[in-house]
């Protein structure tokens, strides 16, 4: 269990982490998104201990890391930037790490066979691909058999086959009773890995909800109306917290109202439907609307919208 | 998810999975050692320093004794069989003192060092370890290499008649001396490389304190460097290995004035591992 209680991180004059309180259960595995600079690798570094807090607190499984009498026991870490001496050996680095808590050395194979490194485990860590490197750091994670388990970007340079063992590594863990926090700035990999989600942005909390809640939310549906007379049916259509959006003539992307309702109005007015279909949004844009104004850096266009394509928008009530 | 019903920390699985895990300063040393040992440059840049105390005193011995019969007064007057065999010394320091440097520098070049302080979240055991390791190996392999330069060099030298044996007066003192101060020397560059966790930085502070800043000194009146050169960390370290006749310190004082320095160092190092973000 991580417990983050107003957790302020200042670095001279940049503010990291501002005011941030949340909490990671166990069993269960906690998604943390945001952006590139929300302040993930800043929190996880102060969990670890590494950064001491401007101000505000963290515990892990309700005591002070810092403390810990065993914390292999504890805390399993793989931080975003590499931790490993690059001359070094896969198993000599992990026996270092592991002799210093009293690991057993029979340990170390073990978690190097885990994350199927045994074949390279004698060569330098340093020739090693981003992929074998994540599951070294895995690997040092996973040493101690610890309580709670914290990964920033575990599947970063991984392959498919690799990114589908760390998603069922991570299940597997939180089934046994752990505490799993995860990083990703990928909301389509955390709603498959995930069950639930902390969202930051600019080192503030902007969600603490179920990924359930989050697809709720994020699947406002769209319906995709094909019709022959669709500036007709777009003025029947038109109301209050109706939007309506058309990206090429003749079809029509409705939200607010649903397929049934388009359907019998249609029907009622004789307006001629060649295509009715649900649409849900997809979890990427529905995390991208909510931080949106939390983005560290815009990729600026030349007309000076960096997101939402060209649209014909057109909302009644509210004119633009 | 409400967060009222948080689990107490008898109710997490905490207990860990094999007996007897806890840190003690003595695995953190085990861990230290399989470090050092595991770690290529370290093994080279320590047979340099053997390479350079005894083939470079066999060398300035060799010399020493084959132009002795043109050798002037002032020269022979100077000469000190033991200083002349541990001659090597003076640039073996260096790759001491930079593999001191690098032990610690290069966990921050590389990254190690947060899976070093994550694993052993107290910090200052890490720092005794490495220490304790490198003072240990270092020590041993020192003092063997400055009896081995010793006795190399007294051999060479007794082509001449000039060598001296190791019951002589001073003799032994210089030679653990020697030793005694390639440790000294590693210890302050560990604990540079650790206030500055920069290898570049580590290095070049170590290279002004005793190669730069000793002749700068030279330089200004002697009213002024005589009260300050003596306490210098390569003249206090003279004081007890080097030349018998040439430091105004006694080989007690400079022992006393050299691990002053290192303490002060290791101090410095231990209070920003201590306090500061890793």
């Amino acid at each position: 269990m991580i417990e983050v209680s107003g957790l302020t991180k200042r670095y001279g004059e940049k503010t990291a982490v501002n005011d941030l309180s949340f909490t990671v259960h166990p069993g269960i595995v906690t998604g943390f998104l945001g952006p590139n600079g929300a302040g993930k690798s800043t929190t996880m570094r102060v969990i670890a201990g590494l950064d001491e807090p401007t101000s505000g607190s963290v515990r892990v499984n309700a005591a002070h890391y810092r403390d810990a009498q065993v914390p292999m026991a504890e805390l399993g870490i793989l931080l975003e930037a590499k931790a490993v001496h690059t001359s070094r050996s896969a198993y000599n680095h992990l026996l270092a790490l592991a002799q210093t808590n009293g690991v057993p050395r029979s340990r170390v194979a073990d978690v190097i066979d885990l994350v199927g490194l045994s074949e390279v485990a004698r060569k330098r860590a340093g020739g090693f691909s981003l992929g074998m490197g994540q599951r070294l750091g895995i690997a040092s994670a996973l040493l101690g058999d610890p309580q709670t388990i914290v990964l920033d970007e575990p599947i970063n340079g991984l392959d498919p086959e690799g990114i589908l063992w760390v998603r069922n590594l991570l299940k597997e863990l939180a089934a046994e009773g752990r505490t799993v926090f995860v990083s990703s700035h990928l909301m389509s990999e955390m709603a498959l890995t995930a069950e639930h989600l902390i969202v930051v942005g600019r080192g503030e909390l902007i969600a603490d909800l179920d990924v359930e809640e989050f697809v709720a939310l994020a699947s406002t549906n769209v319906v995709l109306v094909r019709s022959p007379q669709a500036s007709q049916l777009r003025d029947l259509l038109l109301g209050p917290d109706v939007t309506i959006t058309s990206r090429e003539a003749g079809l029509l992307e409705v939200r607010g109202v649903s397929a049934e309702a388009i359907g019998d109005l249609a029907f009622d007015h004789h307006v001629r439907l060649h295509g009715l279909a649900v649409q849900q949004a997809s979890l990427e844009d529905a995390f991208m609307e909510m931080t949106r104004d939390s983005v560290e850096f815009h990729a600026h266009t030349t007309n000076g919208h960096a997101d939402a394509p060209e649209r014909l928008v057109e909302t009644a009530g509210a004119p633009r | 998810m409400t967060s009222a019903v948080l689990p107490t920390r008898a109710e997490l699985n905490v207990t860990p999975r094999y007996a007897g895990m806890k840190v003690t300063q003595a695995r953190v040393v085990k861990s230290e050692w399989t470090k050092f040992r595991s770690l290529r440059s370290t093994n080279i840049t320590l047979l340099v320093s053997v390479a350079l105390t005894v083939g470079l005193g066999a060398l300035i011995s060799a010399l020493t004794a084959s132009r002795w019969a043109t050798a002037s007064a002032s020269d022979r007057a100077d000469f000190n069989a033991v200083a002349t065999s541990l001659g090597g010394v003076n640039i073996s320091q260096l790759a001491v003192g930079v593999l001191g440097v690098l032990l610690i520098s290069g966990e921050y070049a590389t990254g190690m060092i947060r899976a070093s302080l994550t694993a052993v979240p107290k910090r200052l055991p890490v720092l005794w370890a490495k220490l304790g390791v490198f003072a240990g190996v270092v020590g041993i392999v020192s003092v063997v290499s400055a009896f081995a330069a010793f006795f190399l060099g007294q051999s060479l030298l007794s082509s001449k008649g000039l060598d001296l044996s190791i019951d002589s007066p001073n003799a032994l003192r210089m030679v653990l001396g020697a030793g005694a101060y390639l440790v000294l020397v590693g210890i302050i560059g560990m604990a540079l490389g650790g206030l500055l966790r920069n290898t570049a930085a580590g290095i070049s502070s170590l290279v002004a304190l005793f190669f730069v800043i000793p002749p700068l000194l030279d330089l200004l009146p002697s009213s002024f460097s005589d009260n300050i050169g003596p306490y210098l960390p390569s003249n206090a370290g003279e004081a007890f290995w080097g030349h018998p006749t040439g430091s105004h310190l006694s080989a007690l004082g400079g022992l006393l004035v050299l691990c002053a320095w290192a303490a002060a160092a290791v101090v410095a190092a231990a209070i920003r591992l201590r306090k500061q973000d890793a």
